[in-house]
């Protein structure tokens, strides 16, 4: 299947084979969707849109609903102002949304349609209704990555609906940055845990995993609401979880509202999520974190113990969105295991410097690299190869071509279930995890163990 | 058939020369059509006595893709054949986009069928090539031969230059040469010979030295050629021998553009020491 990937590798200054990332209309419309009532409006050719709604439907197993601004060669010269126009009269006569976020397509920026400029002549026209929000974030797609896309819709949310006018709250704001629903609504039931009111937002619970109930609802009931939104301005404090998705929109609300922000880990594994919890802690006071708490994170170290013997020393290919591999690169080291090759596609040297730091003296014998891709990737492994990969679906074909185990995990993930509702985040999200990699890594042993050496008991 | 494009810096005089010198073509019965590449659509007002015409991409808009060669192509001075691309308004949209568009409509329709006996198509081009679109004359072997619309001033030399470089990517691929530059005098110190050094330099010719003379400018008011204007003027006698030179011209080149030093070094030879 990849046969013919050579091991040697050579500098390669253009071609990317089998990126380790995707657009960023793909991010920007993952994070409209969660707001409440909200519809994501691709401002470009349909195909776009397609690719992008299929896309985020195969990872969510759920419908993604989004509008196009349907492209032809007129609009391409002359400009999307009128087919943007047309759109926002159409969706708001017949979708009804509160909301709609308008990102861009590479050809839309590259002709420079000025999103503001016709949004604002559409609200004067009185195609906008009262009460009605357009929004919208610039997501050319050769430009970053669908991190980059995810963050700039974020901050947009900030950009158009935080507001000083509510006063000060004790409240938080907590941006949990590019995860599934499940770590939403993970990260939703901890700060109630910690007895903390806060919003959450972009919120993607209840949208995307949304239950059977036998009737289609077009917005489900989860999101963020617009009013919620503005009350970010009034919050004493904004955490951003992971840098690359989420430091943007705090940043930016910390200069519109000046509301101070501080940038963390995405708290998956037992030592971020431990870092996060301390930093809720101290904002409240409380001493030490409930006892459901404390005895989530004592049954995650137990199994991270009990299968010590299993993970310790275990040289792992690691890829994916940036702020996701950080995490599982933290992770993976305090559980004794060797993150060799710890790739992003997404730009960015601070990437490079993080992990680099979190390996400490290891660092010399990884390779860590932003802006890289699979191909690279299945090059270092037939060179020195690892005993498992960690990665989205994309990652399947290097571990069949090598024949080594393979723990999906990040976006997207098109070929398997279960990400969708077992969260990463939090002690519990380190259950999972560790789950996932020991079960993986015994199914191995099982697999290749000569009659006499297969055990009943691991 | 011939196909031609003019280029140069903007308010070189592109559109006048590339109409007059259409003009004295058609009055030695060559049959020329002219297809503006202009947002401006102003490339074939002095053959047509106006601006009288609906552009390709207005059609394209207002019809959607179904038009017809005669929607868009209308007959002007002494049977040539006029064509504007047109574009969008100014700030919005993509102009480069636009004479792409338009020039695959304009094939699809048949414009340059062998039944339509065209002797010439002139390509008048807006400025510099600053996009893919605006090269679309040159690209695919549309326009084989190029003439650069020049003058003494330092910086429709620089843009010349520029264009130089422009047709040296596409000569391997598309077989588009360089036939020469067209000088435009703007009375400059030494400009004869200073351009005819350039050519030179770029590896081609100087077919023409068109002298500056009013009588342009008063043909331009009246919505005329000069050959349409005032047959009998000076001015009308140099378009027909610029357009005689053209059409006798064997000389295509691939254009050796110049470093900016070397090409200062041209201007400072000839600007002040000449």
């Amino acid at each position: 299947m990849l046969d013919m990937t050579p091991k040697d590798i050579t500098e390669r200054s253009a071609l990317r084979i089998n990126p380790a990332k995707t657009c960023q209309p793909i991010g920007a419309m993952y994070a409209s969707l969660g707001i409440h009532n909200c519809l994501p409006h691709s401002h470009g050719s349909q195909g776009c849109c397609s690719y992008h709604r299929s896309h985020l439907t195969r990872h969510y197993k759920e419908p993604v609903v989004a509008s196009t601004s349907s492209f032809t060669e007129g609009a391409a010269v002359f400009g999307g102002g009128p087919n943007l126009r047309q759109s926002l009269k159409t969706i708001f006569q017949v979708y009804k949304p509160d909301v709609v976020a308008v990102h861009t397509t590479c050809l839309s920026e590259t002709i420079g349609d000025d999103i503001p400029s016709i949004v604002r002549k559409a609200q004067e026209d009185g195609i906008v209704p009262n009460g009605k929000f357009v929004i919208h974030a610039n997501t050319p797609s050769y430009v970053g990555s669908n991190v980059t896309g995810f963050s700039n819709m974020v901050k947009a949310m900030v950009d158009y609906f935080s507001s000083r006018d509510f006063g000060k709250s004790t409240d938080v704001n907590v941006i949990p940055g590019y995860v599934d629903p499940a770590d939403m609504r993970e990260m939703k039931r901890m700060l109630a845990e910690l007895g903390l009111t806060a919003t959450v937002f972009p919120d993607t619970s209840d949208v995307l995993d949304s239950p059977m109930s036998g009737s289609y609802e077009m917005f489900p009931k989860g999101g963020v609401t617009t009013e919620q939104l503005m009350k970010t301005g009034s919050a004493s404090m904004t955490l951003a979880l992971g840098a690359f998705a989420s430091e943007s929109a705090a940043m930016s609300l910390e200069s519109k509202c000046g509301v101070p922000f501080t940038v963390m880990d995405l708290p998956i594994g037992i030592r971020s999520t431990d870092r996060f919890v301390k930093s809720l802690l101290d904002l409240t006071g409380q001493i030490k974190p409930v006892a459901s708490m404390i005895e989530d994170r004592g049954r995650a170290l137990d199994m991270m113990t009990d299968m010590q013997h299993y993970l310790y020393g275990k040289k792992v290919g690691l890829y994916g969105d940036p702020d996701q591999v950080i995490a599982m690169a933290d992770f993976l080291i305090s559980a004794g295991m060797r993150p060799v090759y710890v790739i992003t596609g997404t730009p960015g040297k601070r990437f490079e410097d993080k992990v680099k730091t979190l390996l400490g003296n290891e660092a010399c014998r990884c390779v860590v690299k932003s802006s890289a891709d699979l191909f690279y990737l299945h090059q270092l492994i037939k060179s020195d190869p690892v005993d498992l990969i960690i990665g989205n679906t994309y990652g399947k074909y290097i571990a069949r071509a090598e024949d080594i185990p393979f723990v999906r995990y990040g976006f997207p993930i098109l070929d398997r279930v279960g990400h969708g509702f077992f969260p990463t985040f939090g002690y519990r999200g380190s259950i999972y995890l560790l789950t996932n990699i020991v079960n993986t890594l015994l199914d191995r042993i099982d697999r290749d163990s000569p009659e006499e050496r297969f055990e009943l008991v691991m | 058939m011939r196909k031609v494009a003019i280029y140069g810096k903007g308010g070189i005089g592109k559109s006048t020369t590339t109409q007059n010198t259409v003009a004295g073509l058609a009055e030695m019965e060559k049959k020329v059509m002219v297809v503006g590449c202009d947002p401006k659509a102003d490339s074939t007002r002095l053959l047509l006595g106006g601006l009288a015409q609906k552009s390709v991409l207005d059609t394209l808009r207002e019809e959607g893709e179904d038009v017809d060669l005669d929607d868009v192509r209308k007959p002007g001075f002494s049977d040539t054949l006029c064509v504007e691309s047109g574009g969008p308004e100014p700030g919005v949209g993509c102009a480069g986009r636009g004479i792409i568009t338009s020039i695959n409509l304009l094939e699809s329709l048949g414009a340059y069928d062998e039944k339509e006996n065209l002797d010439y198509v002139f390509y008048d081009v807006l400025g510099d090539v600053v996009c893919g679109g605006f090269a679309m004359p040159i690209r695919e072997g549309k326009a084989q031969e190029i003439y650069i619309v020049v003058s003494g001033e330092m910086m429709a030399m620089y843009a010349a230059n520029n264009i130089c470089k422009g047709i040296q990517k596409y000569a391997d691929a598309g077989g588009v040469r360089l036939g020469g530059l067209i000088c435009n005098s703007r009375k400059v110190d030494n400009e004869e010979e200073m351009i005819e050094a350039f050519a030179e330099k770029l590896g081609t010719q100087m077919i023409y030295f068109l002298p500056r003379d009013n009588m342009v400018q008063r043909a331009e008011i009246h919505r005329k050629t000069v050959i349409d204007y005032d047959p009998v003027s000076e001015m009308a006698g140099h378009y027909r021998l610029l357009a005689s030179r053209i059409d006798q011209n064997d000389m295509f080149v691939k254009p050796k553009p110049m470093h900016t030093d070397e090409l200062e070094k041209v201007l400072m030879d000839y600007g002040l020491f000449g």
